[in-house]
């Protein structure tokens, strides 16, 4: 990457984030708004540094769910679409199916979830991992079947088993989809873990940050809530930094996506 | 006289959706031939070489293939055909592993196909790091390295400049000169298959059938000086007279 490119990709969010924090903090001193109503961003700062370690370990909780929901969605919705690669019966036969798991509401079943799963941790889990696995089928079937036409006679016409073609020529054919897939389904795990936790409410000897949210609601400790609010939106940007730069990493040989100017 | 490798009689293709690609084409094929098959575009060219390298089967007639032939044919696309996320040298190989070929047994073979493209030095270089007539020569290179009895060409050079195209075509009729392998080039240059090829086939037009089959009488040995010959030109008038035919 050359210079100024880098430059526009730290400097650019940077002037913009800086550009509404101070219009934000202009609007609530020239209206001079409560903090329980708005709090400003001096305000939120400063909760950040008070509560940042007992926000912190919630966080914690929250993330450990999110980066298990995650792995299992992975692995699961990977398995999947190489079995639906496999056999296009069973693609047929399922497909809807994933569909419609991706299609409800996450909140409309979650309950269910928790009366069915004992452990509070796993029922999260579960939750998480349904928002989260859609993509991830979705993408790697779409990328397993979009192998070059000739390049599969190629492997044909040598003669190649199943299992050749699946490793290697239709898994790498697939990676860049099933990359892109994963970075979507990084936050949307995120949001599921947030969202369940939310429903189960607030119970069990460890919660995330969804409790710490509610609780804050009710306390109207609304800069709180905003610190809890900044702690999440920080930790799906890390998430999705971390899954780009895995991206990257992984195909900057030859994918158009992660190509470095060579000139 | 050599053994037939590849045998057409009355063999036609219709596709699924009612195109009439090719209808009636006998053709044999001896061993150590280099043949060129030319026709207008859409004519069932690539259909045909697809049927005999066993991709897809003839709806109608029969196709008949030497035993000897069996895991040993090459084909190279009208397109590189390339696994990008694959080096060079990673591209060469894919033949020899997918027939069980180890890495280590397989490395003189490839080194030595690299070598004879003049593709060494871009061993591990990617796909998308090659020009396109570089491209071509890898995709050559990997058909090569099984030492194919047969080698199917689909008008590789098609989308490559006169330049690269000419160079590439002398390469090819050395190649063809040393490892004495039977191909059969497909394309729709009058003036490449007579530059390359011993025996010219000529198409119809849609559905395709087999109006011509001329001899190319030309030294075994060509360079470029053979392009300004009187004996070339006078070839290539001959079977463009038959194409105009053909088409019309
Ligand atoms: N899979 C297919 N399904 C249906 N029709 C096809 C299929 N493949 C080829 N055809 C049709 O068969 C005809 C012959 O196609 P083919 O690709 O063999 O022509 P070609 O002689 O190689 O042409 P070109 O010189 O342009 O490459 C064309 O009309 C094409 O539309
Ligand atoms: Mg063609």
């Amino acid at each position: 990457m050359n210079g100024s490119a880098r430059m526009a990709r730290i400097v650019g969010p940077i002037v913009v984030g800086a550009l509404v924090i101070a219009f934000w903090h202009g609007i609530v001193w020239w209206f001079a708004i409560p903090p329980y109503v708005l709090p400003g961003p001096g305000v939120i700062l400063r909760t950040l540094w008070s509560d940042g370690p007992s926000l912190l370990a919630s966080l914690l909780v929250t993330l450990r769910i999110t980066v298990a929901a995650l792995a299992v969605a992975v692995a699961l919705g990977g398995s999947l679409a190489v079995l639906f690669s496999l056999s296009k019966t069973i693609e047929l036969s399922f497909f809807p199916y994933a569909v419609i798991l991706q299609v409800t509401p996450v909140v409309a079943i979650a309950p269910l979830i928790i009366i069915w799963v004992n452990d509070v941790f796993a029922a999260l889990l579960v939750c998480a991992t349904i928002v989260a696995f859609f993509p991830i089928v979705a993408n790697t079937t779409l990328g397993l079947n979009s192998a070059d036409r000739n390049l599969v006679d190629l492997f044909r016409l040598y003669g190649a088993s199943r299992w050749q073609m699946l490793r290697l020529l239709r898994l790498p054919s697939a990676l860049p989809l099933f990359l892109a897939g994963m970075r979507i389904s990084g936050g949307l795990a995120l949001i599921g873990a947030v969202v369940a936790e939310f429903v189960a409410g607030t119970g069990g000897a460890e919660t995330g940050l969804a409790s710490r949210i509610i609780e804050a609601g009710y306390r109207l400790e609304i800069p709180r809530m905003f610190a809890a609010l900044f702690l999440l939106s920080l930790t799906g940007i890390a998430i999705f930094a971390v899954l780009s730069w895995l991206s990257r990493m992984l195909l900057r040989h030859w994918h158009e996506s992660a190509l470095e100017p060579s000139d | 006289m050599a053994e037939t490798l590849v045998a057409a009689a009355a063999l036609a293709k219709s596709f699924r959706n009612g195109v009439a690609a090719l209808a009636a084409i006998d053709l044999a094929v001896a061993a150590g031939e280099f043949v060129g098959v030319l026709g207008p575009s859409g004519c069932g060219k690539s259909t045909l070489l697809r049927i005999i390298a066993g991709l897809i089967e003839p709806s109608a007639g029969r196709l008949e293939r030497a035993a000897a032939l069996a895991g040993r044919i090459g084909f190279v696309f009208q397109e590189p055909t390339l696994m990008p996320w694959a080096t060079v040298s990673d591209n060469v190989y894919l033949p020899l592993r997918l027939q069980g070929v180890s890495r280590v047994a397989a490395a003189p073979r490839v080194a030595a196909m690299l070598e004879s493209l003049s593709l060494r030095e871009f061993a591990a270089a990617y796909p998308r790091q090659l020009s396109g007539g570089m491209r071509m020569r890898v995709s050559i290179a990997r058909a090569l390295v099984t030492e194919p009895a047969l080698l199917l060409l689909d008008e590789p050079f098609a989308a490559l400049d006169e330049i690269t195209r000419f160079k590439l075509n002398e390469d090819l009729r050395t190649l063809w000169r040393r490892h004495r392998c039977t191909v059969i080039f497909v394309t729709h240059s009058v003036f490449e298959s007579v530059f390359l090829t011993n025996r010219i086939v000529v198409m119809t037009k849609r559905p395709g059938r087999i109006v011509a089959d001329l001899p190319i009488d030309l030294p075994e040995t060509r360079d470029n000086a053979l392009r300004l010959s009187e004996r070339y030109a006078d070839r290539c008038r001959t079977v463009s007279r038959r194409l105009a035919e053909a088409m019309a």
